[in-house]
C-alpha cells in the first residue's frame, strides 16, 4: 500500500497539451477510476506514473517520494494494459513470472507466487501456453495475473477489460473488487465504461480534455455531475437532455414541456428567464393516464429491452426525443399515443451557456438508478 | 474451401516449370560444365552427353593450372577462405555494432537521428567506384590497403546500412507496451533489450544477417582495388581464369560452383527465416 499524489503535472507532444496542469491525489489503499472519452489522456497519466514517459512540468510523488529520477523498474509498481502486451515468446508462466524473475527469489518461490495468482485468476490449466494459445479472456488474465504476481503497492489497471467480451467483462466487474481488495494495493483503473466506474471505484476522477473535470465517490457524480457532459456520460440509457426557459408562479418556478407545466420545488428564482438545460433520468419518468394531473401526450417511438429494464423512446409533440424507462416486465404501451409524467422533484437544471449543474436532484438516485 | 479443376493445375504446373527452368537452367548448365573439359565445353552444338571428369575441381583444390601454355598458379581455395572469412567477419561485426544501433533509432528520437538514420542508408545509393579513388589513397596514407581489417572496414559501407534499416523497421514492430511492461516489472533496459526486443526481432536480425552475407560475399570492386592478390576473395580471384592461352571456362565453371555452394547451403538453410523475416514487417497488421 502506498499513496499517489500528482501535482500540477502538464505533458506534452508537440504543441499537443496531452494533460493540462492535472493535480490529483490517490489515498493509500484507495481505488481510484479515471473515467473519461478516449483521448481525455488517461493512458499518459498512468505511463507518467509508472515512468515510461517523463512529464514537461509537475511532480510525481508515489509514497510521499518523489519519483522524478526513480526509473521504471524500481517503482514497484504492476500494470495492465489495454491491449494486453504479453510477451509473445514467452509462456503464460514466464510472463506471470517476470515481476518475479526481476527480484532475487528462488525458483521455487518464483513458481509458488505464479501458481497463487494463477490459481486466483483461475489460469492455472494454462500456464504453458504461450499467448497465441490463449483466449482473449485468458490473455487478459494473465495480464492481470502479471500485474498482481509481484504484489507492487501501486497497481495501475489501463482499461483491462476493454478489449473481452461482454460477458466476461460482467464477470470481472463483479470478481474485480474482491481481488483488487484482497491484494490491499492503492489502485488508479482506467475505464471508459460508466458502470465499470461506478462498480469499482472508491472514487471516480473523470477526466476530459486533459484535465479533471469532477472527483467524487461513484454516488457523488451521479446525483450532482458537474456539467451536463458527465451528467451524460453517467446513466444508461442517458440523461433526457431539453432546453426550457424557467418561468415562475407565486408558488414557484416551473417548466414547461409541451405546454404542460412541471413545478420545480425549491428551485431558486433567479433561473428565470434563463436559457437552460433541463436533465430528466429516464428512471424518473413514468407512462400515466391522459387524465392524470401534469401528463403530457406523447407518441411512443420505440422499445428496447436493456437487461434488468425495458427502455422506451417517445416523440414529445415538438418532436423531441425522451427515453422513458421502467423496471422489465412492467406493463407499458408499445406503440400510438401515451402520456408521461415527470417528476419535477428529481429533475437537474444546467445552465445552457456553460453547461455548468444549476441544481442537482432533490431527490438523490442510487447507482442503479432507484431512488434512494 | 476453394476447388481448382484440372485444367487450371496442369496450366499452374506448365507456368511453374516454365519459371523454374528459366531461373535454373543456368545454374544447372554451369554445373554440368564444371565437369567437361574446355574442348567439350567449346563443342558446337553443345551436347549434354560427355565423360564427367574431376579435373577442373583438381585443379582448384591443388592451385595447378595447367593451360596450353604451361603451368599456371591459382590462389582459388585461398580466395575461397578469404571470402568467407571476409564476410563471417564483415557480418558479424556489422551486426554487433548495427542492432543495437537500429534499436536506438528505433525506439529514441532525438534531434538528428532521422538525418544520421538516412546518411547510413545513402552510403547504398552511391556507386562504389565514385568514392574507390579517394578511399584507396586514404587507405595508403592510413596503411590500411590490402589488410584484412581495411577491407572489413569497407565491407560495412555493404553490411551495416542493410542491417541497420531492415533490423530498425522490425523493432518499430515490436509494440512499445510490450517492453513497457517489461521494464514496469522490474527489469533494467538492457534486460528489456536482451529478453525482449532481441528475440521478437530474431528472424528479422536473421534475415538481415543473411542478405548482409550475400551482399558482401558478391562484392568485387573494393577487394579488387584495395587487396593484393593473397587477401582477395573469389569474386576477384576468378580473374585469374583469364589466361594468356585462353579463357579456362572448365575451371571458371568449377569455381563459381564452390563460390555459390556456402550462400546456397546458407539461404537454403534460413530459408524459413528469410521468407518470415522479409515479409512479416509488410503484412503484419
Amino acid at each position: 500500500m502506498t499513496t499517489l499524489q500528482l501535482k500540477n503535472i502538464v505533458k506534452r507532444y508537440k504543441t499537443n497539451t496531452v494533460l493540462d496542469n492535472l493535480s490529483l491525489d490517490v489515498a493509500d489503499g484507495e481505488t481510484l477510476v479515471l473515467f473519461g472519452p478516449s483521448g481525455a489522456g488517461k493512458t499518459v497519466l498512468l505511463r507518467l506514473v509508472a515512468g515510461v514517459i517523463d512529464p514537461e512540468e509537475g511532480q510525481i510523488l508515489i509514497g510521499g517520494e518523489d519519483v522524478a529520477d526513480i526509473d521504471a523498474e524500481h517503482r514497484g509498481i504492476g500494470m495492465a494494459f489495454q491491449n494486453f502486451a504479453l510477451f509473445p515468446h514467452m509462456s503464460a508462466f514466464d510472463n506471470i513470472a517476470s515481476p518475479l524473475t526481476a527480484t532475487n527469489a528462488t525458483k521455487d518461490a518464483i513458481s509458488a507466487g505464479v501458481h497463487k495468482v494463477a490459481k486466483l485468476l483461475k489460469i492455472d490449466h494454462v500456464l504453458s501456453h504461450h499467448p497465441k494459445a490463449l483466449s482473449n479472456g485468458q490473455k487478459q488474465r494473465t495480464a492481470l495475473a502479471r500485474a498482481l504476481a509481484g504484489s507492487p503497492p501501486l497497481l495501475l489497471l489501463d482499461d483491462p477489460l476493454r478489449n473481452v467480451d461482454a460477458k466476461l467483462r460482467f464477470e470481472m466487474r463483479l470478481e474485480l473488487p474482491r481481488l483488487l481488495a484482497a491484494q490491499g494495493a492503492t489502485v488508479v483503473y482506467v475505464t471508459q465504461d460508466y458502470k465499470e466506474a461506478m462498480a469499482l471505484g472508491d472514487r471516480i476522477a473523470v477526466m476530459s480534455q486533459g484535465r479533471i473535470r469532477q472527483i467524487g465517490t461513484p454516488e457523488d457524480i451521479y446525483n450532482t455531475p458537474a456539467d451536463i457532459e458527465i451528467a451524460r456520460l453517467f446513466g444508461d440509457p442517458t440523461i433526457n437532455l431539453l432546453d426550457v426557459t424557467p418561468k415562475s408562479v407565486p408558488d414557484g418556478v416551473y417548466v414547461e414541456l409541451s405546454n404542460v407545466k412541471v413545478a420545480l420545488p425549491g428551485m431558486p428564482s433567479d433561473v428565470v428567464g434563463k436559457t437552460c438545460v433541463i436533465g430528466l433520468r429516464p428512471e424518473t419518468i413514468a407512462f400515466t393516464d391522459a387524465g392524470a394531473p401534469g401528463a403530457i401526450p406523447v407518441t411512443v417511438e420505440a422499445e428496447t429491452p436493456l437487461n434488468e429494464k425495458t427502455v422506451t423512446l417517445v416523440l414529445t409533440a415538438r418532436g423531441r426525443e425522451i427515453l422513458v424507462s421502467r423496471p422489465a416486465g412492467t406493463p407499458g404501451p408499445v406503440s400510438g399515443p401515451a402520456h408521461i409524467a415527470v417528476n419535477g422533484q428529481a429533475a437537474f437544471l444546467f445552465d445552457k451557456e456553460s453547461g455548468g449543474l444549476i441544481r442537482s436532484a432533490a431527490t438523490p438516485m442510487t447507482r442503479n438508478g432507484e431512488a434512494a | 474451401m476453394e476447388t481448382t479443376s484440372t485444367l487450371e493445375k496442369t496450366l499452374r504446373l506448365i507456368a511453374l516449370t516454365l519459371v523454374v527452368i528459366f531461373f535454373m537452367f543456368p545454374i544447372f548448365w554451369i554445373f554440368l560444365m564444371s565437369f567437361q573439359t574446355n574442348e567439350t565445353i567449346l563443342t558446337i552444338p553443345p551436347s549434354i552427353i560427355f565423360t564427367p571428369t574431376l579435373s577442373n575441381y583438381a585443379a582448384l583444390i591443388t592451385g595447378k593450372l595447367t593451360t596450353a601454355a604451361g603451368t599456371l598458379d591459382i590462389a582459388f581455395m585461398r580466395n575461397l577462405g578469404n571470402s568467407i572469412f571476409l564476410s563471417v567477419t564483415s557480418v558479424a561485426l556489422a551486426l554487433v555494432l548495427g542492432v543495437p544501433a537500429a534499436y536506438a533509432f528505433a525506439r529514441h528520437k532525438f534531434k538528428g537521428s532521422e538525418d544520421i538514420a538516412f546518411t547510413l542508408l545513402s552510403f547504398r545509393f552511391a556507386p562504389p567506384l565514385l568514392v574507390l579513388l579517394p578511399l584507396t589513397q586514404y587507405f595508403q596514407w592510413l596503411g590500411l590497403s590490402d589488410t584484412y581489417f581495411g577491407l572489413i572496414w569497407v565491407y560495412q559501407l555493404i553490411c551495416l546500412p542493410l542491417i541497420l534499416w531492415i533490423v530498425r523497421g522490425y523493432f518499430e514492430d515490436i509494440s512499445a507496451d510490450v517492453e513497457y511492461a517489461y521494464r514496469i516489472a522490474g527489469h533494467s533496459w538492457f534486460a528489456t533489450f536482451r529478453k525482449i526486443a532481441l528475440p521478437l526481432a530474431g528472424p528479422g536480425i536473421a534475415a538481415a544477417g543473411l542478405l548482409a552475407f550475400i551482399f558482401a560475399w558478391n562484392n568485387f570492386v573494393f577487394a579488387l582495388v584495395l587487396a593484393s592478390a593473397d587477401k582477395q576473395p573469389v569474386t576477384v580471384g576468378a580473374l585469374a581464369f583469364v589466361t594468356s592461352s585462353g579463357i579456362q571456362y572448365g575451371q571458371i565453371a568449377s569455381a563459381i560452383v564452390l563460390s555459390v555452394t556456402p550462400t546456397l547451403a546458407l539461404a537454403l538453410y534460413a530459408q524459413r527465416y528469410l521468407v518470415e523475416g522479409l515479409s512479416l514487417g509488410a503484412v503484419k497488421g
